[in-house]
């Protein structure tokens, strides 16, 4: 008499087979059912313009005349990426945004990481208070955050040129060459709050035993943080460099809200604003290609990252 | 593991110790608490100082603005900027108000329900290309959604749909990263025996969704939802792309199209209290709903 002593699974498993497929199947059914509405949409709103896209990267409009009638459709093959990867502008644009994320994305996850663990420290003061203040900007709608940077780069409506005057330097946050810094502080002031509560979330799930334990033996605080709690929130890191490094491809609000009131960042500064540039010159299919390689590239960057990091972690 | 590291810490606690005899035995030492302190405090202001000076200047004359100190109220001019606002362009700001609500609101809970029945469907079935369905919508994940914007104004131009409420809606309503979400909390957080048990009592499969999923999927539906809110409201880039009129765009195109167009005769002070306006409610918000920030469930999901 085994009978009693099978755990529920194994149980569950001698049902006679017949009623079971019969209940599978309608349990797929309905699972199906739940699943449509989202599966159209998907379909209709991510899938379809990409392949839209990948289709109209393939032609060219040649233009007869006045070009008022439209002009004819040209099948050219990769004709439209070989003018993509050829143009000056394009090409810049992503060496601007990898300048800007190269330094603002390390910058950021060690200001974040800091700032959680202090948020997560028994000795810290006013920890709730601290944790609202640094979410804030995050919650603070990223456009509007554009303008009111837009207006406090101003010399005289904002502050910081007169407080940089007064120590004798004289800067203009909306000129060509301050457009790097100006924009990775703002993404840095934006985006900082979020990683902070990815990281802090994080350690608050290490268990209280191992970092007691830790200074049962003696360790100071930095010394358990940097032994424990860093090595055991890695994954949360992780997460926030992919989602930072997306979050660097995509650039587009900051500079192109920043661009119509700064005359020294162009209208092509980043990837996403140059193909904008195309599709507003009439060149829908040069923007098709555009786009492509520019969801090609966030695609194999934050994937290739995902699978990079996994791996170390798997190896160590 | 844990026993190595131990073994580490103790090394190189002692290690330290000559340097530091006294530190350790107070309870709550004072310097570490200032240092920690100073650098929060530091940032603090960093997060503080624009957000202070939008609401500083939201209350300023035009005038006041150029010639005051920045950082300081000089006069009280709020409840006069915030009439300009409204009045401006025969009220189209409270138009704009009207269709952020539309776009954010309304977009981020449709998104929401769909996402949960997805998720749920995902996370608590068993069915044929479960598996590959789940790795489309985690690829989805990976571009975002900004990416989408221009190919989906090249096909919308070309089926008519441009400069309406469901160019910028439509997209709205798709969040692969909610389902993404709400599949692996639904697989967690619902268990199988209180399925099987509903099923047993008869309950059809809709009903189980609606009565059991949905409300213990609550707290992860609060989460997809405050994402799904704010991306609505930062892509910018989609309703830029498709809207032409300014009677179907949301606040956030409105707004820039104000800060741009200085010399048209709209002054400073109506783009900075307009600014402050969009914010204030936001904010408040988000400080209520702040526990909702679960970013744990998704620091679970990606190893």
């Amino acid at each position: 008499m085994t009978a009693p002593a099978l755990p529920a699974e194994l149980a569950a498993q001698q049902e006679p087979a017949p009623r079971r497929r019969q209940s599978s199947s309608h349990k797929t059914r309905s699972a199906l059912l739940l699943l449509t509405p989202f599966s159209l949409l998907f379909l209709g709103v991510m899938i379809a313009p990409i392949v839209y896209a990948l289709v109209q990267s393939l032609f060219r409009v040649q233009r007869s005349g006045l070009g008022l009638g439209g002009g004819e459709t040209l099948f050219v093959g990769i004709e439209n990426y070989i003018t993509a990867l050829q143009n000056k502008d394009f090409i810049a644009s992503f060496g601007r945004v990898f300048g800007i994320g190269i330094v603002q994305v390390p910058l950021m996850l060690l200001i974040a990481l800091v700032l959680a663990l202090l948020l997560d420290a028994a000795f810290a003061p006013l920890r709730r208070t601290f944790r609202l203040i640094f979410f804030l900007p995050y919650a603070f709608p990223a456009v509007i955050a554009a303008i009111m940077w837009s207006f406090l780069y101003q010399p005289r409506i904002g502050p910081f040129s007169d407080w940089l005057a007064a120590i004798g330097l004289d800067v203009n946050f909306l000129s060509g060459d301050m457009a790097f810094f100006s924009i990775g502080n703002m993404m840095i002031w934006g985006y900082t709050g979020f990683n902070m509560l990815i990281i802090y979330s994080a350690l608050q799930a290490v268990p209280e035993e191992l970092s007691e334990a830790a200074s049962l033996d003696g360790a100071g605080w930095w010394q358990t943080a940097w032994n424990i709690k860093i090595p055991a929130v890695r994954p949360a890191i992780i997460l926030s460099a992919v989602f930072s490094i997306i979050g660097t491809i995509q650039l587009y609000n900051d500079p192109a809200i920043l661009s119509k009131v700064a005359p020294g960042i162009s209208s092509t500064f980043t990837p996403i604003m140059a193909a904008q540039q195309s599709a507003a010159a009439n060149n829908y299919n040069l923007a098709a290609a555009q786009s492509i390689i520019l969801a090609l590239v966030a695609f194999v960057l934050s994937f290739g990252f995902l699978k990079f990091t996994q791996r170390k972690g798997a190896e160590s | 593991m844990s026993t190595v590291t131990t073994q580490t810490i103790v090394q190189s606690g002692s290690n330290k110790r000559a340097r530091r005899p006294l530190g350790r035995t107070r309870r709550i030492p004072m310097g570490p608490r200032v240092s920690a302190f100073i650098v929060m405090g530091i940032f603090g202001l960093y997060s503080l100082i624009p957000m202070w000076w939008l609401l500083v200047s939201s209350t300023k004359s035009p005038e006041n603005l150029f010639t005051t100190n920045p950082m300081w109220f000089s006069g009280f001019d709020l409840w006069g900027n915030i009439s300009d606002v409204f009045a401006q362009q025969n009220g189209i700001y409270a138009v704009w108000t009207g269709n952020t609500i539309i776009y954010c609101i309304g977009g981020a809970l449709v998104s929401t329900l769909l996402s949960a029945m997805a998720g749920f469907a995902l996370g608590k079935y068993e069915f044929r290309g479960r598996k590959l369905i789940a790795n489309i919508i985690l690829a989805a994940v990976l571009v975002p959604a900004v990416l989408f914007a221009l190919p989906l104004y090249l096909m919308f131009s070309e089926i008519g749909l441009v400069n309406t409420y469901f160019a910028v809606l439509l997209p709205a309503l798709v969040s692969p990263f909610g389902v993404y979400l709400a599949r692996i909390y639904a697989a967690q957080a619902i268990p199988d025996e209180l399925l099987e048990a509903a099923r047993l009592d008869g309950a059809g499969e809709f009903r189980i969704f609606f009565r059991l999923g949905l409300p213990i999927m609550m707290p992860a539906l609060v989460t997809v939802f405050l994402y799904q809110f704010v991306a609505i409201w930062s892509n910018y880039l989609l309703p830029v792309l498709m809207l032409n009129s300014d009677t179907l765009q949301p606040l956030s195109v409105g707004l820039v199209n104000w800060r741009e167009r200085l010399t048209e005769g709209i002054p400073y002070n109506i783009t900075i209290t307009g600014s402050l306006l969009a914010v204030v409610p936001l904010l408040i918000a988000f400080g209520i709903l702040q526990r909702y920030w679960r970013s744990d469930l998704t620091a679970g999901g990606v190893k």
